[in-house]
């Protein structure tokens, strides 16, 4: 099967880029990573996602397919030979997209308020809702992993990479606000997940180092204060 | 499928559970009980099967609860699936469903929202974009007579319950989506023609007697 015919348009900080990213990694598809410059986007990237303008975009062939989450299920499907991204049964394919479904409206929102909350109040109110959120996300771990290693059971699947590929961003906020979001306490099952998650071979060499992150971090939050162009 | 236990917590109102009802009807599932739930006063049900969003519409099949409407028409897709497949089988023509069905659930209803419970320059901006998120969707749908094709399916089923608030964001908005839209219009009456999509939408004089009763209850003028 052609695998040079596929290109990711993204960037190495975008967790929905990691996502499609991990995808490719399982099914073992090469891939070229066009990586987009923060302030200026490409042509290609306007062309190929006209309604978003956003990234990740994975093109196949000539098809662009945008949104991170359904750009994971359209690998899964493509490559259908390789090992298996969502869950078989339907009612575990639901649980798995009610709960990324809830990662991206509500969780991560609250996530990026921690710090980019307008007052102080709202970034406390945010640093609740994400560990309000944890909470439950470490019950659903252990109703879907049933004792194994991922949410997916014993590899990673879908909702391992919706709630993992934040995980880079979860280290970040936890150093720069000086906070515990993934505490042994509260969530222990999260955090030995989060350990198995970052070290499997679909997953490390995307995941970007905290310190890495933590100086992308700064500059993104400097052009983010910053007043918006005229 | 003999011997199945369906519950569909509902409101006659929203438009996520009307996708639920639509697609059920689509799979000729028809022996369901369908409770009506009260915005205002929600059932320990309800409550206690969608702790996490605490809304409708809510499936409980044979005993197995699953949220969400998008998901949960994929879930009746996928169980049903002898029957009126709702997604192309294509992956790359899945993917576009999927992308706009997401599209049409981050943009259309909180836009909605606005004109009905906005005013002045908030409003005009609402109105803005809904002909904007209008145009986009009346281009995907282009000359086909389902954003599917020659079939109905995800993205009808996402978008075609909306149809029934257009009256009450016209009469808030003080416009015509119809004279805006019209290919949109169009493709919603072409999809009342199916009875799975009649049967399942709320009468629209009655929708907007019920956002102006919100408005109230909320303290909305």
């Amino acid at each position: 099967m052609a695998t040079t015919d596929v290109k990711v348009i993204g960037a190495w900080p975008s967790p929905f880029v990691m996502r499609a990213r991990i995808a490719l990694n399982i099914k073992s598809v090469d891939y070229e990573f066009l990586q987009e410059q923060l302030g200026a986007k490409s042509e290609l990237l306007l062309k190929s996602n006209p309604v978003h303008k956003k990234i990740p975009v994975l093109i196949h062939g000539d098809k662009p397919i945008c949104e991170s989450l359904v750009i994971v299920q359209y690998v899964d499907e493509v490559w259908a030979s390789g090992p298996a991204i969502l869950p078989s049964d339907p009612y575990e394919r639901a649980i798995a997209r009610f709960w990324a479904a809830y990662i991206d409206e509500k969780w991560f929102p609250s996530l990026s308020g921690i710090a980019r909350g307008p007052t102080d109040e709202a970034k406390k109110a945010a640093k609740e809702q994400v560990v309000e959120g944890l909470a439950l996300l470490d019950d659903a771990f252990v109703k879907c992993s049933k004792g194994k290693a991922f949410f997916g059971g014993d590899r990673i699947g879908y909702l391992d990479i919706a709630l993992g590929c934040f995980l880079g961003w979860v280290r970040v906020t936890e150093k720069t606000s000086h906070l515990k979001l993934l505490d042994e306490s509260k969530t222990p099952n999260l955090v030995k997940w989060a350990d198995s998650f970052c070290a499997d071979v679909s997953v490390k060499d995307v995941m970007p180092e905290t310190d890495k992150l933590a100086e992308f971090a700064k500059v993104l939050m400097a052009k983010f204060k910053a007043p918006p162009p005229s | 499928m003999g011997g199945d236990e369906i519950v569909l917590l509902n409101g006659w109102f929203s438009p996520f559970g009307a996708r639920v009802r639509i697609a059920l009807a689509e799979k000729g599932v028809t022996e369901y009980e369908l409770k009506e739930e009260d915005l205002f006063n929600k059932s320990p049900l309800l409550l206690e099967r969608n702790p996490v969003h605490k809304k409708v519409p809510v499936l409980i099949h044979n005993g197995k609860t699953i949220c969400e409407s998008l998901t949960i028409v994929q879930y009746i897709d996928e169980v049903w699936k002898g029957k009126s497949p709702l997604l192309p089988s294509d992956p790359y023509q899945r993917s576009v469903a999927r992308f706009w069905a997401d599209f049409v659930d981050k943009k259309v209803y909180d836009t909605m929202k606005r004109i009905t419970r906005t005013k002045g320059e908030d409003q005009e901006r609402a109105k803005k974009e809904l002909l904007e998120i209008f145009k986009l969707l009346e281009g995907e749908l282009g000359d086909k007579p389902y954003f599917r094709g020659d079939e109905f399916g995800l993205v009808d089923i996402a978008l075609v319950p909306f149809y029934s608030r257009f009256y009450a964001v016209e009469t808030f908005g003080k416009f015509s989506i119809e004279a805006e839209s019209p290919k949109l219009v169009a493709w919603a009456q072409r999809c009342m023609e199916k009875e799975s999509v009649s049967n399942s939408l709320p009468d629209s004089k009655k929708v907007y007697e019920f956002v102006l009763d919100v408005n109230k209850k909320l303290g909305i003028e």
